[in-house]
């Protein structure tokens, strides 16, 4: 196992200064850093193996194909899903809703129909819904959360009905670092027979997935927020349901036999893949994950509750902090206002002393006005993050307080 | 902290704690809103501009504390102003805080809008500090909202 500051190493660009001080990066929810091991193997896979797949006869194509396969094994592993063609490769965690959004419900829907999701989700998984269902005369129903930020399982079951043609939740809270209760959901859910997405983008670098076990019919996340490059998401779909889906996108690889009467398709993950994919992206992500499982959950677990324990701590102390998301079930996000201060200018200061938060709405301005809020900071953290760390930002919070309350 | 003195001078610090005319003017002559939806800054501007001259203006804001300062600044720069002078107040505002030339800061001329050129530093916010004098020229052409897009 290794040590908290060999695997803070790993990260090359956390050892710099921005604006003369020592970089502060608390904006993991936002993106991750990479470490050494995704970074070199980008490089070696562009300086060494690039090829296009499945197309070649030839050495590098066959490799390429075969590295590309391996992701995908790699992948349907880390989450456990039953089979590869279980995974399919994606922009993002947002492209990944607007497949099911298109190829799963476009079909299912009718006028009346409703798609359940909770107060607290990313504008990625209400906008692609609202758009499906405007076009079929369907809409979104949210569940609603409690003050705590914690959605409300009663009012959740009882908002499910013979219309609900689909739930779709996040897994864990982009701006409150909740962690929702899935398989819970998913079973009160499947209890009344309907499908259910999880919009994991903000778990699988914080937790094991297994989506198996949670029982949800679509998972999807983005690799550049567990360690990977961007521009490559991850759609897990049961099998079943993925070979009666329509295509996404039409275009090469997807198609079984092509003429100008009519075209077939192959099954998933091709199916949903047309076109030359984001190979590097898929090998980048293998990579990411092989680096995040050789480190560990329990390494990571411990380091993360000590960090949230030592920042809620911390934060608390300060009267004029609020902290906005205090569910008891969560990912080291912390979500704060100060009364006095906007959230801009908290992020600009602490941009100043070289420390990076993000500070708005999070893409989830149903979410904020819920909460009757416009705007928060958010400091997220991940295992390389310290204890110093969050000593500064605490100091530096404490200075902004005093500057403008004086 | 010094080296936030740059951006969150006292001037700044003390405009957004208590904006100078910040309610809203009821009735007005021309009035419009400047939105940001990047960040959410919201205000109205508010004129009582009977003919050529602005005898009264304010300048409503929630939003952060560069666009609670500017957008006070701005008002006090402006009452008993023609339009005219306002004309060019805003250009050199523009100038002052979005121009291609490091401007060269002069007291009498740019007033205490001075105090916002460290905004220049920092590209995101910007827009926060030229919100209110952009929702000042659309009020003075009658249109009802500005955004910063």
């Amino acid at each position: 196992m290794k040590e908290d500051t060999d695997l803070r190493k790993d990260f090359p660009i956390l050892n710099q200064e921005i604006n003369g001080k020592p970089l502060i990066y608390l904006d993991n929810a936002a993106t991750t850093q990479k470490p050494q091991a995704v970074i070199d193997r980008l490089s070696d896979f562009l300086s060494k193996e690039n090829a296009n797949i499945h197309r070649g006869v030839h050495y590098l194509s066959m490799n390429a194909t075969t590295l590309y396969d391996e992701a995908r094994t790699c992948v349907a592993n880390f989450i456990n899903a039953d089979h590869n063609d279980e995974i399919i490769f994606v922009r993002g965690a947002t492209e990944a809703i607007n497949l099911v959004a298109r190829s799963f419900c476009n079909e299912r829907l009718e006028p009346g129909d409703e798609i359940l999701i909770t107060e607290m989700e990313h504008h990625a998984n209400i906008v692609p819904w609202q758009l499906i269902a405007g076009e079929n005369g369907s809409r979104v129903v949210p569940a609603p959360i409690t003050d705590e930020g914690e959605t409300d399982l009663d009012q959740f079951e009882s908002l499910l009905n013979e219309r609900t043609k689909l739930v779709a939740f996040v897994h864990v809270s982009n701006a409150l670092g909740t962690i929702n209760p899935a398989k819970e959901m998913v079973e009160i859910a499947h209890r009344k027979g309907i499908p259910v997405l999880i919009d994991g983008a903000q778990a699988v670098a914080h937790q094991e997935v297994d989506v198996q076990d949670l029982g949800c019919d679509f998972y999807v996340f983005s690799s550049h927020k567990i360690f990977g490059p961007d521009g490559l998401g991850v759609l897990y779909g049961r099998k079943d349901l993925l070979n009666k889906m329509t295509p996404y996108q039409g275009g090469g690889d997807m198609i079984e036999i092509v003429s100008f009467d009519g075209t077939t398709f192959r099954p998933s993950p091709e199916r949903f893949e047309a076109g030359t994919p984001n190979i590097s992206g898929a090998i980048g992500l293998k990579a990411a994950i092989d680096y995040v499982t050789n480190i560990g959950w329990e390494t990571i677990h411990k380091k993360e509750s000590l960090l949230m324990n030592h920042a809620n701590k911390l934060l608390g102390e300060i009267p004029s902090i609020k902290l906005v998301g205090t569910a008891e079930n969560k990912v080291p996000v912390l979500s704060f206002t100060i009364d006095s201060v906007h959230p801009h200018d908290i992020a600009t200061i602490l941009d100043t002393k070289g420390i990076a938060v993000r500070a708005g709405h999070h893409c989830a301005q149903p979410l904020m006005k819920r909460l009757g809020l416009s705007a928060t900071t958010r400091a997220s953290l991940t295992f390389y993050n310290t204890v110093d760390e969050i000593n500064q930002l605490t100091e530096t919070l404490k200075e902004i307080c005093a500057l403008f309350e004086s | 902290m010094e080296d936030l003195s740059d951006l969150y001078q006292e001037i700044i610090l003390a405009h957004n704690k208590r904006p100078r005319n910040g309610e809203p003017l009821i009735p007005c002559t021309h009035q419009a809103e400047g939105f940001n939806p990047l960040c959410g800054d919201k205000l109205t501007v508010y004129l009582r501009k009977p003919d050529e001259q602005v005898n009264e203006i304010a300048c409503k804001t929630e939003g952060c504390a560069i666009s609670r300062a500017s957008g006070s600044i701005m008002t006090t720069m402006i009452q008993g102003k023609t339009v005219n002078e306002i004309g060019k107040l805003i250009e050199e505002t523009k100038a002052l805080l979005t121009g291609d030339e490091e401007p060269e800061i002069d007291l009498v001329q740019h007033g205490e809008m001075a105090a916002l050129v460290g905004v220049r530093k920092f590209p995101a916010r910007v827009k926060c500090a030229t919100l209110a004098w952009h929702a000042l020229e659309s009020a003075l052409k009658g249109a009802m909202e500005a955004t910063t897009e």
